[in-house]
Formats: structure tokens, C-alpha cells, sequence
């Protein structure tokens, strides 16, 4: 992006040094893609998808003290069909993961998501029979917020990061994001269809080391265990 | 506005009265601090709750389960499911926690909905979690897992992680959405 | 016996062309959290709700039967997560009564303290909440503002701002320090001024009046048969408070009283609610002057506290006592027993139905959850009124979905 301070000739089709158009003083010269991102990005509306204790923090963001709304995310839409920022916030259990997906798949292009806190990222403390171990197992994620909950400065972290990949990647009309992430996702799925022995009960079924007991007989994780 | 239950019967008193009243045979005691158990076979429960709702003014708290399997001490003539019924006087402040045992291949229990209408979602969630049925409850389904779940996940003989319910749905990836 | 949730009996076929089924929820603001309400609706009146409940059932309770008793202070913070050291309270009570240990007078009034703090907190956000879902934004705002004071003192006490996992089996994880009472002092000379400003909000406020009165009356008789307790139940006039009735802690030294009304309507919720803030800043208050100095753990002879660091490396008794606490599977042992205790949490009886089998892993850790209890009154408090209602009455009964699911 650049200003111009004096009117200036722009350059003409295949390379041509010249092409006899000059343009006005004070013009801003960039792509159509850089200005749209750009609004997008600052204007943020979250889908505050709150479940659990992160949804407290998430209403802390929002009121004075941290205030969202200086990055131009404070406009929480409740109807999904009005958002473009999913903040997943809490634990999603097996009950509700199918209302998420729903909720998801309504709200219109281009979406954004974040997975905010540990048992939505990975399931957290919670590993038990009905809490979904991490919701990017089934929906896209974009930025994942470490913390049980997180601070809020954590979470406007994430918003700036957000803000960034916004501004980087997608197109006026395109709807995919950054290659490199199209790329990391397709990778995932791939490594998660492969992966159908317990690559994650071996590193997890030694519980007896921190005074676990399970009293049913250890549990497969992994693919393995889908019905 | 400030109310105070200065004398609180002691867990003896408690007990003596309800000895007197009720007469005794039918329950066995136990006791820690000050709180006192009453193990009554479920075929008497109703009987007695009325009773002590209507004479004593007790009434229902707390109701919830427990799943002995392999518990230590106890014998193989002991149930495996307890529920146990927490009541409180609210004039004198005494607590009574009656319980009350079943044993698993159909465990089947007389509801308390009757006596006291709160005791209907507790019952449901006693039936959910370890499948003890509640004969006569207006409503007896599933209250906090899925209608389609199949297992009782407090039993003792369910894994901690689950039989793999949690990982069984459709992904949803960017392309889908 | 699965039954579908829409046949419900008592809704006659013939007239049923002239009922709107309306779905609330799951995710709607307006819960606050999960729940789902199936309502039955003629025109705008609503004849019956049928709530579905479940979606953030995480198996908080078959956790529990895999952890130690004191890793699982950490769970337990989750589970109101508005007011996250009265479950730690409520917790360490049943272990400690349990395991039949006299924790030290110093104990005792720091989680008296840390109690109070909690409770405010919970009725900050109720009634902030509330007023918000009935247009009032700016209540919420002074409520919040309170509410990160209260994070302040938490996280000045134990490091953590949210869920501080303080208590431990015979004491706490650090004592008391002057910066942490000097907070506390800051924060009793802040919150009457607060609840001034937002009583002046809405006290006089007549879209709220109208809106709060008279809706959801729940009488004395049906408050007791409901199992109903805290704020709810002594809005309609049950004036039963554990923490007046059965002391338990140090409440037994303090001079306060029990706030209570007999309308029952969400109105008289909200207004106990606020004169029970005043109640817990004069406990507050209270405690700080009485303020007992000596240990705040019991001793290490008694094999359940962590050891100080300077006993660890100083003494031959703290380095076992260390040693034994921290190795997997060793800690302390309990007895084969069980034990139900409640404290006063905010939102009603707290309690814990205990069964150790003399592990340090409980063997069953039953919660008894007033949010799951209050909240199958629901449809009972709910007939015959309007839509515009449901806000009302759902925010009066301060329903904490992980609480309501565990």
C-alpha cells in the first residue's frame, strides 16, 4: 500500500514502463483484496459460542476493564447468520457438538473460528466419556487460546492474531484462507485417517503414575474406539 | 429477620423418636458425626417417608446413587446399587439420610414423586446414570445424556473414557462449510 | 424407558392445531448457558416447557473416582464456575469431615473469607445478568466491574484469577497475606458504593419493576416440596441458612442476619440477593477484625498438609512428609466410610454425598447441585405467562449450566 504526495504515471500493461494515465494527488494505491481484508479484519463479529467458564471470561473481555470493542470485535451477535468469528468457549460435549457443527455450517462466508481455552482445544482436564477431545477434531479451526480459562489479555491476543491471518490470507471473492493452512488441514486429515492405532492410549494409558485407577479396564483412545 | 435453631436434637434423639413412633426391626443404623443412616428395604421406603414427611417434618434434600462393585468389606449378600435419600427438618434442623439398596440384574426402586415433586429430576438422574428404575415415576427417561446412549457411564463397569461415544460423529472441514 | 420429548400427555390432540411448539436453545443468550426449552404456546402464552438438559454433562462426578482428594479441588472449581471457592469449601468440608480433621482457627476464617468473596461474586453476576437480560446494560457494567476486584483478590491469594484451587485437606495451598487483606479492605470500602449506584439503577427502575414483580411465584409449600434452598427458597419464605442453622466453619462468631421475603416472585429473588451481598460484607468485615494469627495448616504430624518449603528442606519430618505426599499412590489414607456435609453455597445448599473405600481416590463423589435442582421448578414457575418472562424468571434462578450438567 502506498500514498502517493505528487501526482504519478501508472505503470502500463505487460511491463511497460509508461502507460500515459497519471493518477491524483493523495491516492492510495493497493490491491482490492488488501482493502477488503482490511475492513474485514476490523470488524470483526463474534459468534460467542459459550459454553463453560470461558464464557465468563469472555463477558469480562466485553465489559470495561478489557474491553473488546477496541479491536473492533464487540458486536456479539447471537444469531449466527449475522457472525463471522466463532469463539468457541468451554468444553462441547457429545450432546452438543452436533448443535456446533449446525451452528457453524449456518453462519455465512467468509468465518473465522477460534477455539478458546484447554477443553476446547483438547478436551482440557475433562477426559471422560462425554467431552469431545478438542472440537477441531470435527470443525475447522483457525487461532486455539492455551488457559483454563484463559486471561483476558489472552483473549485479545488471539482477536490480533485472528486480525492478522485475516489480513494475510483469503481473497475478495475466495472463501478458503491461507494456502499454507488449507495445507496443514488437508496434512491433519490425512495423519488422522492413517492413524487408526493408539497413537494417543500409549502416551496416555499410564494413569497409574499419577494415582489414577480405572476400575472397567483401560479404555481404547484413538480412532480405534469410534462404534 | 434473624432465625435461629439454637437446640438441635442430637442424632440419638432424633433416632430414639423415630424408633418410638415408627417402631424399629425393619432398618438397621449407622452413624458418622452427626450423621445418622437408616438402611430400609426399598419395599418399606414409601411407608416411611410419608410417615416422616407428615409426623416428624422431615423432608427431601438430596437424592442420588452409589455403585458398590467390589467395594471393600462388603459380602456377597449386599446389594450392589444405593441410593441414598438426604432429609432435613427445616423447624429443628435435624438431618436423617436414609438409604437404601438394590441389586443389579433388573434393579427396580418405589419413586418418591408422590411424596415430595422434587424428588423427580434427582430420580431421573439416579436412572440415567446407573439404569436404577423408579417404579411409578410420572417421567422415568434420560436427563443428562443422550436419548440414544446406550450405557450407564456411573456404573463401576464403565471405562472412565467411555466405550468411544465422544469421537462418533461426521467432521465438518472448510470445504464442507 | 426413552420417550420422545414431544408426546407429552397431558397436551390434548384435538387442541394441539392451536399450539406453537418453540424451541429455546440450546445456544441462546438469554440461558446464559446450555439448556434447551421445549415450550408449548398459545399465542404468546406459554402453557408448558419441557426443558431438555445435558449438553455440558462433562462426568464431573466419574472424574472424581479417578482422582485424589485433593486433585480434585481442581475439578471441583469448574463446576460453579461463577463462584469457584465455594465448591472448593463445600468440598474440603465433606473430606474433612470425613476424615474427622479440626482444621486451625486461621483456616477457618480465610475460607469463611474466600466463602463471602465467592458468594458476592455469584449475586454480582446474577443480578448483573438479570438486569442486563431486561435492558438494563448498565447494572452489568458497575456488576463487572466489582466482579474483576474479586479476581484481583483471588489472584493476589493464590496466583490464579479465575478458578483459584486454594483449599487443601487440612488447610489452604498459601496463608493469608497483608496485600491479600489490604484488597479485601479496599474491595468492603468499594462495594457499598457499587451496590448504592445499582440499587439507584433499578430499585425505581419501573420497566424492571413490572417486569420482575409477580412473575414466577413460588409458594412456601411447593419451595419445600421443590427441594428448594438458598436465595430461592428464602425468597418464599423458607428461612433456612446452614450457615445460621447448622455453623459450620466460623460462622458461629459472627453477627449477621438472614435476609428473606414471602412474595417468592423473581422480584423478592433479586432483592435478597442484594441485601445478602450487604450480609456477606458485613461478614467480611467481621472476619478481618477478628483475624486469628498461628498456623493456618494443621500440623504435619497429622500426615495431610503439603509441608512449607522450609520445613521440606529444614526438617527430617517435612522431607517425608513431602516425600509421602507426592509420590504417586502413596499420600494419605482414609477410612472405608461415607459422609454427606453441605455448606451455604450461593445459590443454595452445597453438599457432598462422600464414599472413600480408604484410598486416597474417593470411591464416589456425589454432588448435591442447587442449579439442577432450582431448575425443575422451571416449569412450574413458568405456566401461563409470557415469552418476554422466561429471561426473568431463568435469570432469578441463576442456573450454572456445568453445575446444572456436571
Amino acid at each position: 500500500m502506498a500514498v502517493t504526495q505528487k501526482p504519478f504515471e501508472l505503470p502500463g500493461k505487460s511491463g511497460k514502463s509508461s502507460s500515459g494515465v497519471f493518477a491524483p494527488e493523495g491516492t492510495i494505491i493497493t490491491s482490492l483484496d488488501a482493502v477488503v481484508n482490511w475492513c474485514r479484519k476490523n470488524s470483526l463479529w463474534p459468534m460467542p459460542f459459550a459454553t463453560a467458564c470461558c464464557g465468563i471470561e469472555l463477558m469480562a473481555v466485553g465489559s470495561s476493564r478489557f474491553d473488546i470493542a477496541r479491536f473492533g470485535a464487540e458486536v456479539m451477535r447471537f444469531s449466527p447468520r449475522q457472525c463471522d468469528l466463532m469463539i468457541v468457549a468451554g468444553r462441547v460435549v457429545m450432546k452438543m457438538m452436533p448443535v456446533l457443527q449446525r451452528i457453524w455450517l449456518q453462519m455465512p462466508e467468509p468465518k473465522y473460528a477460534i477455539s478458546m481455552g484447554a477443553c476446547a482445544s483438547s478436551g482440557g482436564i475433562f477426559d471422560t466419556y462425554a467431552v469431545v477431545q478438542g472440537v477441531d477434531r470435527f470443525i475447522p479451526i483457525d487461532v486455539y487460546i492455551p488457559g483454563c480459562p484463559p486471561r483476558p489479555e489472552s483473549i485479545l491476543r488471539a482477536v490480533m492474531d485472528m486480525q492478522s491471518k485475516v489480513q494475510k490470507g483469503g481473497s475478495t471473492l475466495g472463501t478458503q484462507g491461507l494456502p499454507e493452512l488449507r495445507q496443514m488441514e488437508e496434512q491433519l486429515i490425512q495423519i488422522r485417517a492413517r492413524n487408526t492405532l493408539p497413537g494417543i492410549a500409549t502416551e496416555r494409558s499410564d494413569e497409574s503414575r499419577f494415582g489414577y485407577r480405572l476400575p472397567g479396564g483401560e479404555s481404547l483412545v484413538g480412532r480405534s474406539e469410534t462404534l | 429477620m434473624t432465625t435461629t435453631k439454637s437446640s438441635r436434637p442430637t442424632p440419638d434423639a432424633t433416632l430414639a423418636r423415630i424408633r418410638k413412633r415408627c417402631g424399629e426391626g425393619f432398618f438397621s443404623v449407622s452413624s458418622h458425626l452427626d450423621n445418622l443412616r437408616l438402611h430400609v428395604p426399598p419395599e418399606k421406603l414409601v411407608e416411611l417417608t410419608t410417615r416422616l414427611r407428615d409426623e416428624f417434618g422431615f423432608h427431601l434434600t438430596e437424592l442420588g446413587g452409589a455403585d458398590y462393585l467390589g467395594y471393600p468389606g462388603r459380602s456377597s449378600a449386599s446389594h450392589r446399587f444405593e441410593v441414598h435419600y438426604v432429609l432435613l427438618n427445616y423447624e429443628t434442623a435435624e438431618r436423617l439420610i436414609l438409604k437404601t439398596g438394590v441389586s443389579d440384574p433388573d434393579p427396580v426402586l418405589p419413586t418418591l414423586v408422590p411424596v415430595w415433586a422434587g424428588a423427580d429430576w434427582l430420580e431421573r438422574e439416579v436412572f440415567d446414570m446407573y439404569g436404577i428404575v423408579f417404579q411409578g415415576h410420572p417421567d422415568l427417561r434420560r436427563i443428562l445424556m443422550p436419548e440414544d446412549f446406550r450405557s450407564f457411564p456411573l456404573r463401576k463397569d464403565y471405562p472412565l473414557r467411555g466405550r468411544g461415544e465422544r469421537h462418533n460423529f461426521e467432521r465438518v472441514t472448510r470445504e464442507d462449510s | 424407558m426413552p420417550v420422545n420429548l414431544l408426546d407429552e400427555p397431558d397436551i390434548q390432540a384435538e387442541n394441539r392445531d392451536y399450539h406453537w411448539t418453540l424451541n429455546f436453545g440450546p445456544q441462546h443468550p438469554a440461558t446464559h448457558t446450555t439448556l434447551r426449552l421445549l415450550l408449548e404456546l398459545e399465542g404468546e402464552t406459554i402453557l408448558n416447557a419441557i426443558p431438555d438438559i445435558g449438553y455440558l454433562h462433562s462426568g464431573f462426578e466419574k472424574l472424581g473416582e479417578h482422582l485424589n482428594l485433593n486433585q480434585y479441588v481442581t475439578v471441583v472449581d469448574r463446576k460453579n464456575y461463577i463462584s469457584p471457592p465455594m465448591n472448593e469449601v463445600a468440598w474440603h468440608n465433606a473430606v474433612e469431615k470425613l476424615l474427622e480433621i479440626e482444621i486451625t482457627p486461621r483456616c477457618k476464617y480465610i475460607r469463611v473469607m474466600i466463602g463471602e468473596l465467592a458468594r458476592i461474586s455469584d449475586h454480582l453476576l446474577c443480578t448483573g445478568a438479570a438486569a442486563l437480560d431486561l435492558g438494563a446494560f448498565t447494572a452489568f457494567l458497575y456488576a463487572f466491574n466489582l466482579r474483576e476486584m474479586i479476581y484481583d483478590i483471588y489472584e493476589e491469594m493464590s496466583g490464579y484469577r479465575f478458578h483459584p484451587g486454594y483449599t487443601r485437606t487440612g488447610g489452604v495451598m498459601f496463608d493469608f497475606t497483608e496485600r491479600v487483606t489490604g484488597r479485601i479492605e479496599k474491595f468492603l470500602v468499594t462495594l457499598p458504593k457499587i451496590l448504592a449506584d445499582m440499587e439507584k439503577l433499578l430499585f425505581r427502575n419501573k420497566i424492571f419493576l413490572e417486569r420482575m414483580r409477580g412473575v414466577g411465584v413460588l409458594t412456601k409449600a411447593d419451595a419445600i416440596a421443590y427441594c428448594a434452598s438458598g436465595p430461592i427458597a428464602r425468597a418464599s419464605g423458607v428461612t433456612y441458612d446452614l450457615r445460621k442453622d447448622e455453623p459450620y466453619l466460623a460462622y458461629a462468631d459472627f453477627d449477621f442476619s438472614v435476609p428473606y421475603a414471602t412474595e417468592g416472585d423473581c422480584y423478592a429473588r433479586f432483592h435478597v440477593r442484594m441485601e445478602e451481598m450487604v450480609q456477606s460484607a458485613r461478614i467480611l468485615r467481621q472476619a478481618l477484625d477478628k483475624f486469628p494469627g498461628g498456623p493456618v495448616n494443621v500440623p504435619i504430624a497429622e500426615k495431610f498438609p503439603m509441608p512449607d518449603k522450609g520445613t521440606t528442606y529444614g526438617s527430617m519430618e517435612g522431607l517425608i512428609q513431602h516425600f509421602e505426599l507426592v509420590m504417586p499412590n502413596r499420600g494419605f489414607q482414609t477410612s472405608v466410610n461415607e459422609v454427606y456435609a453441605a455448606v451455604e453455597g450461593p445459590s443454595g445448599e452445597l453438599g457432598y454425598y462422600l464414599i472413600c473405600d480408604g484410598t486416597q481416590v474417593a470411591w464416589r463423589t456425589r454432588t448435591r447441585p442447587p442449579a439442577f435442582i432450582h431448575f425443575q421448578l422451571f416449569p412450574h414457575l413458568i405456566r401461563n405467562h409470557m415469552i418476554s418472562d422466561i429471561v426473568a424468571v431463568l435469570g432469578s434462578l441463576n442456573i450454572i449450566a456445568a453445575e446444572l450438567d456436571r
